[in-house]
């Protein structure tokens, strides 16, 4: 295992992802069912819609309302996928989630699209950047951010026959595709180890793995062992595999297109100050809303950037 | 008082503003932008008493809640074009360290915007506690709102809808865009609104309808609903436009709710629209 044997097969929007394993698991589960509110456009289920029009659920943009019908649903057996965009699918209705979808213990799939900062021009109010601290909160919710194209395809499809509340977060940008077309190194709840190292742990979930492999090259060349891990499942964590990997490297960077705050560095910083308190570099966004420009230029703006990911290891290494 | 020539006259000139600032970027909604120009032009250039030296209190002036907030281009030409900021800055729109980002915002602080919208289905409910608030102060002056039609789908704007009637805001004059498009397609497909003249009178109150295209029915519609106020229940403006007006090949369809056009379409566009006060 080693990250410049990654090759990109294409780039091409994690969002497309859903759209395409929306469609193969439609064929495949007869009890899926596809809600959206007035975004069927952006979360590209068009071929889910045409060959299943009857298993698709038109509900205006009304989220909230959105969400009761989908655990209502799931009374009937039915496996709901709700589709919006990743604020709409939280914070809009975290209500409706915490009490009819989780505290319920509905089998509900909320989809959500366009997280973070790489929307791009829409702005603050479209961008969250807290959605996985709200849905890693609520007891019983599992919470998938999948890296790319392929992953979003296969946990897709995966989601389906896991049983539980499941929030799924991808987004909208053309990114970097390389994990296996098949899915086949995708299983719920297990990391997905991308190099073996000694020096530094990285931990990345979602559009930030690319990056932080593209980080994780670099400091290779400089002779830096790093170990990169893409913290897939960000709950339930695979917490074996975040041990296992902190306490060879004794120190760790994470890396994710969220607030530090509440995101997937909480999640690892808890595992290590339980079980092997190490030194960790946090990459995220500072507290802090964030604004209209183009992805790369907002990545850079933020700090969740390639240098910076060198930077953070640099830094922790020497915290050691 | 402006002529309603001269008043359609500005209305072209944000036109072509919208068409440029959201081609520039290649993003933004023209769709709705370009529906609802008229309406907005008219609020700012001959209902709305108001001074561009910006107050977030807007105490003793009119004021104005955008609710559908992805109409920002229209806001920013309207609010430059009326002197809140300089027209120059409409270049800046939907890039880096803007002040005019793609949904409007307070946090940049640009004069004349009085909260963020975005997320859908808000500002109905800010606009009353406005109104509530110009009721406290003993402020005789009016709250304007905007809003979609498809945007009404959110269930907050009944709860809103129900509230002003119950507690008598009367000084408020809620205007939904009814254009009968929404993203995923017309709204009688996606969401139907039916007979939103009986829904807003069975939650008690005044309707008027009107032609948002229309410079002339718009003046008239809008002196109309300020002579309604103040009698006990709030007013709605039930407000007809067509997404894309002004531009042949963008009108009547949901198509063009939330593309950019490219260069020769802008080309098309820009050529149908009369540079009347000069370009940004
Ligand atoms: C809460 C929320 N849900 C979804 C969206 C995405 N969205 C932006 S505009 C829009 C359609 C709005 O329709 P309408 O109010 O009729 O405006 P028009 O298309 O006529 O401009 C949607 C669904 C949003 N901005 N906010």
């Amino acid at each position: 295992m080693n990250l410049k044997d990654i090759q990109v097969l294409n780039e091409k929007e994690t969002r497309a992802g859903f759209g395409e394993g929306a469609y193969e698991i439609g064929k495949e589960n007869k009890d899926v069912v596809i809600l959206t509110a007035d975004l069927a456009g952006s979360m590209k289920i068009a071929p889910f819609i045409k060959e299943f029009p009857e298993r698709f659920v038109q509900c205006g943009i009304a989220e909230a309302n959105m969400i009761g019908i989908a655990a209502g649903l799931t009374v009937g057996g039915k496996i709901p996928y709700t589709t919006t965009f990743a604020n709409f699918s939280t914070g809009r209705v975290y209500d409706q989630i915490r009490q009819s979808v989780a505290y319920s213990n509905k089998n509900v799939k909320i989809c959500a699209s366009h997280a973070g900062l790489t929307l791009g021009e829409d702005g603050a109010t479209h961008q969250i950047l807290e959605d996985i601290g709200l849905m890693k909160m609520l007891p019983g919710m599992t919470v998938i951010v999948p890296c790319d194209f392929n992953q979003t395809k296969a946990a897709t499809k995966a989601i389906a026959s896991f049983n539980g509340p499941v929030y799924l977060r991808f987004g909208r940008p053309k990114w970097p595709n390389f994990t296996k077309e098949d899915g086949s190194d995708f299983t719920i709840g297990k990391a997905q180890q991308l190099s073996e190292g000694t020096d530094v742990s990285i931990f990345a979930c979602g559009h930030m793995v690319w990056k932080a492999i593209e980080a994780g090259k670099i400091l290779e060349e400089k002779g830096i062992s790093v170990e990169l891990i893409n913290i897939h499942t960000i709950k339930p964590l695979d917490v074996d595999a975040v041990i296992q990997s902190i306490s060879k490297t004794k120190c760790a960077v994470t890396v994710e297109e969220h607030n530090i705050i509440g995101g997937l560095g909480d999640s690892i910083a808890q595992v290590a100050a339980k079980h092997f308190p190490i030194p960790i570099e946090y990459i995220g966004t500072l507290d802090t809303f964030g604004e209209s420009g183009k992805p790369n230029e907002l990545l850079t703006k933020y700090g969740l950037d390639t240098p910076n990911i060198i930077t953070a290891v640099e830094k922790v290494i020497s915290r050691k | 008082m402006l002529t309603n020539n001269e008043l359609k006259n500005i209305a072209s000139q944000v036109r072509r503003d919208i068409l440029r600032m959201v081609h520039a970027v290649q993003s933004g909604h023209p769709g709705g932008s370009l529906g609802c120009t008229d309406f907005l032009t008219a609020l700012y250039f001959h209902t709305m008493h108001y001074s561009t030296n910006f107050t977030m209190d807007g105490l003793n002036e009119d004021i104005f809640f955008l609710s559908n907030g992805h109409i920002s281009p229209l806001f920013y030409s309207v609010l430059a074009r009326a002197g809140y900021f300089d027209i120059k800055e409409l270049a800046t729109f939907r890039k880096l360290n803007s002040r005019l980002q793609g949904h409007p915002t307070t946090h940049e602080h640009l004069p004349g915007i009085r909260m963020a919208s975005g997320s859908l289905g808000q500002g109905l409910s800010v606009a009353i506690g406005a109104a509530l608030a110009k009721k406290l102060n003993g402020d005789n002056h009016l709250v304007f709102s905007l809003c979609g039609d498809g945007e009404l789908d959110e269930g907050q704007n009944w709860e809103a809808i129900m509230f002003a009637a119950h507690h008598t805001v009367d000084n408020l004059i809620a205007t939904i865009d009814w254009n009968g498009q929404q993203i995923d397609g017309p709204t009688n497909h996606v969401m139907g609104l039916d007979n939103l003249k009986a829904k807003f009178e069975a939650f008690n109150w005044t309707v008027i309808e009107m032609n948002g295209n229309d410079m002339d029915e718009l003046i008239a519609g809008l002196d109309k609903a300020k002579t309604l106020t103040g009698k006990g229940k709030p007013i709605c403006i039930l407000m007809k436009t067509e997404m894309g007006k002004g531009v042949d090949f963008m009108e009547g369809s949901h198509e063009w709710h939330g593309i950019a056009p490219n260069d020769e379409q802008l080309k098309k566009a820009l050529a149908q629209l009369p540079e009347t006060l000069g370009d940004y």
